[in-house]
């Protein structure tokens, strides 16, 4: 039921782990609802130079967290707020309909880590 | 112990079909029966311990169906002789089904699956005594296919009672006897839970339900096949099962119905098994069904010891290899060969897809594993949190497996809880002494209402 990708980031899925000194946490879901996705990040001259995550879910909510570390480390914070689930789904070769909207919450984790980044700099001013 | 070696010797990798073969030993000579069936090469072979699901054909009831695939094909209700052979074949099936269970053949309906038998059981009895009253009773742990036509007929007008289990999945006598009416005229409790593996009490349930005049249904999909079941010494008027869960094919499964027990058919138009199933029979799948039943009753004392026996080893060693385990169900009053636990902080889908991986085909409550997204109804109702039900794994064994099998789980399982727990933000909460499944204010997310 799952793509090749799916199932390739799935075993082994990029970036995993926490950033103790992050400069940005975002977390999407809650264990109530099955998936829960823990992004941190760092930022340098406005870009992430790196992205780490932690996920509790299915097959899918693992691939999509992998993905969209890999597809976010580089970018601007710009591009990276660019990023939409749908993208990920598509980078990602599909992902079954009834996934779609449950598992794909990460480009919403990684926004939220964004946020929480940009607000913790507007405070520091 | 030269099983055991052999073993060792490819526990890292997946297990092939040729390992699979020295694995299991003497089960090896069941795939060769079916050498006609081609295995592609390099497959990955898998130890099942999923056989909720399916059990695989014992290799006489498939060479038993063969003949009513080639020669012997026509209609049984055919009057010429082409059709004689599958009648009589039919009604053997019949008499050996009767057998398995203990009831007269005329007692047993043939239908295609355990769910049409379900929906067969709970539409038919409830329709057909509509006149006398329009309240039915449905335990909170049964198949949906109990569930959902209970269900439909509340939009013909019938009352639905749920009556919940306690925490090891138990319906109470009392408690049943409490929800009974005056106008109650169906009571459906499952025999056993293919979630959780509890035996519900079902000889005490009917005899509440008898005291007050009310037939009891019971979906017996899980325990067939793994406990004895004598339809008369439980009192039950109506038992449901398939073929599939007792070593037998697919597309065959049985209403049991007490007699004089009238009752309304879904599928009109027929005289087949009189008059209560419209349809010609799937005579190669009856009779495959009344072959397995047969060698299942003869077999099943023993199959169940061993079976008790891996799921016991399995049961004592998971906890010490892997922290956090929460088991589910009766802790005795269980199916033999059922093993069904919540591994803490993993979710159920990503753990089988491990198992898969590592060749271990295995099931899980968990909702990203329905195709329907939402938590075990079984598991809610036994009252375990949502996210320890997301971390459901069932494994349900079967007469082939063997120890090495259950040795090479108790070795492949724990470093994949290991891999999915260093990934998880609850398992980073648990080290951190926090509340693993607080739910945090401001946390976004979805709940199952709107999903799918």
């Amino acid at each position: 039921m799952y793509s090749e990708k799916v199932l390739d980031h799935f075993r082994n899925p990029r970036n995993v782990g926490e950033i103790k000194d992050a400069d940005g946490v975002g977390e999407v879901g809650n264990p109530v609802c099955g998936d829960m996705m823990t992004f941190y990040i760092k930022v340098k001259d406005g870009r992430l130079s790196d992205v780490k995550f932690k996920t509790f879910g299915c097959g899918a909510a693992i691939a999509v967290s992998s993905m969209v570390s890999e597809m976010a480390i580089g970018k601007t914070l710009e591009e990276a707020l660019q990023i939409t689930n749908e993208q990920v789904a598509r980078e990602l070769g599909g992902l079954p309909p009834n996934k779609l909207h449950c598992s794909n919450l990460g480009a919403d984790a990684l926004h939220a880590a964004i946020r929480d980044y940009l607000r913790k700099k507007q405070e520091a001013k | 112990m030269r099983i055991l070696k052999k073993r060792t010797a490819i526990s890292t990798d997946p297990v092939t079909l040729s390992d699979r073969n020295r694995l299991v030993g003497s089960s090896s000579t069941v795939v060769a029966n079916l050498g006609h069936i081609i295995c592609r090469p390099n497959i990955v072979a898998h130890v099942n311990f999923d056989h909720a699901a399916a059990t695989p054909v014992l290799p006489e009831a498939y060479q038993a169906m063969v003949p009513y695939l080639t020669e012997h094909f026509g209609n049984p209700q055919s009057l010429h002789s082409l059709g004689r052979p599958a009648q009589q074949a039919l009604e053997l099936a019949r008499e050996q089904v009767a057998w398995f269970i203990n009831c007269a053949p005329q007692d047993v309906i043939f239908t295609a699956s355990a769910s049409e038998s379900n929906n067969l059981a709970v539409k038919g009895l409830a329709l057909a005594s509509r006149g006398r009253g329009r309240h039915i009773v449905v335990s909170a742990i049964e198949h949906v296919s109990v569930l959902e036509p209970a269900r439909s007929l509340k939009r013909e007008g019938f009352e639905i009672t749920v009556v919940g289990v306690d925490r090891n999945g138990v319906v109470n006598p009392e408690e049943l006897a409490r929800v009974l009416r005056p106008d109650t005229v169906l009571v459906s409790i499952q025999h056993a839970s293919n979630e959780i593996g509890t035996i519900q009490p079902l000889e005490e349930l009917a005899r509440v339900c008898h005291e007050k005049g009310i037939p009891i249904h019971s979906d017996g999909t899980a325990a067939i096949g793994r406990i004895g079941v004598d339809v008369a010494a439980l009192g039950v008027d109506a038992y449901s099962f398939s073929a599939q869960s007792c070593y037998g094919p697919k597309g065959a499964a049985v209403l049991y119905l007490r007699p004089k027990t009238r009752i309304v058919p879904l599928i009109d138009g027929g005289i087949q098994e009189r008059g209560r199933r419209a349809g010609t029979e799937n005579v190669a799948a009856i009779v495959g069904m009344g072959r397995a039943a047969e060698i299942t009753r003869e077999h099943l004392s023993e199959w169940a010891e061993h079976m008790s026996l891996l799921a016991k080893r399995l049961t004592e060693e998971l906890p010490r290899r892997i922290p956090r385990l929460v088991f589910t169900g009766h802790p005795t009053q269980r199916l033999p060969g059922h093993v069904s636990l919540c591994v803490e902080f993993v979710e159920g889908e990503a753990l089988l897809l491990m198992l898969d991986d590592a060749g271990i085909a295995a099931a899980s409550g968990s909702a990203c594993t329905a195709r329907t997204l939402k938590a075990s109804h079984v598991l809610l109702a036994i009252g375990l949190d949502h996210a320890v039900a997301q971390s459901s794994l069932v494994l349900t064994l079967g007469k082939d497996n063997t120890m090495a099998e259950v040795e090479l789980l108790l070795d492949k399982l724990p470093p994949i809880v290991e891999r999915l727990r260093a990934i998880s933000p609850l398992y980073a909460r648990f080290l951190r002494g926090e509340d693993p499944y607080a739910v945090k204010t401001g946390q976004t997310g979805h709940n199952e209402e709107n999903e799918g």
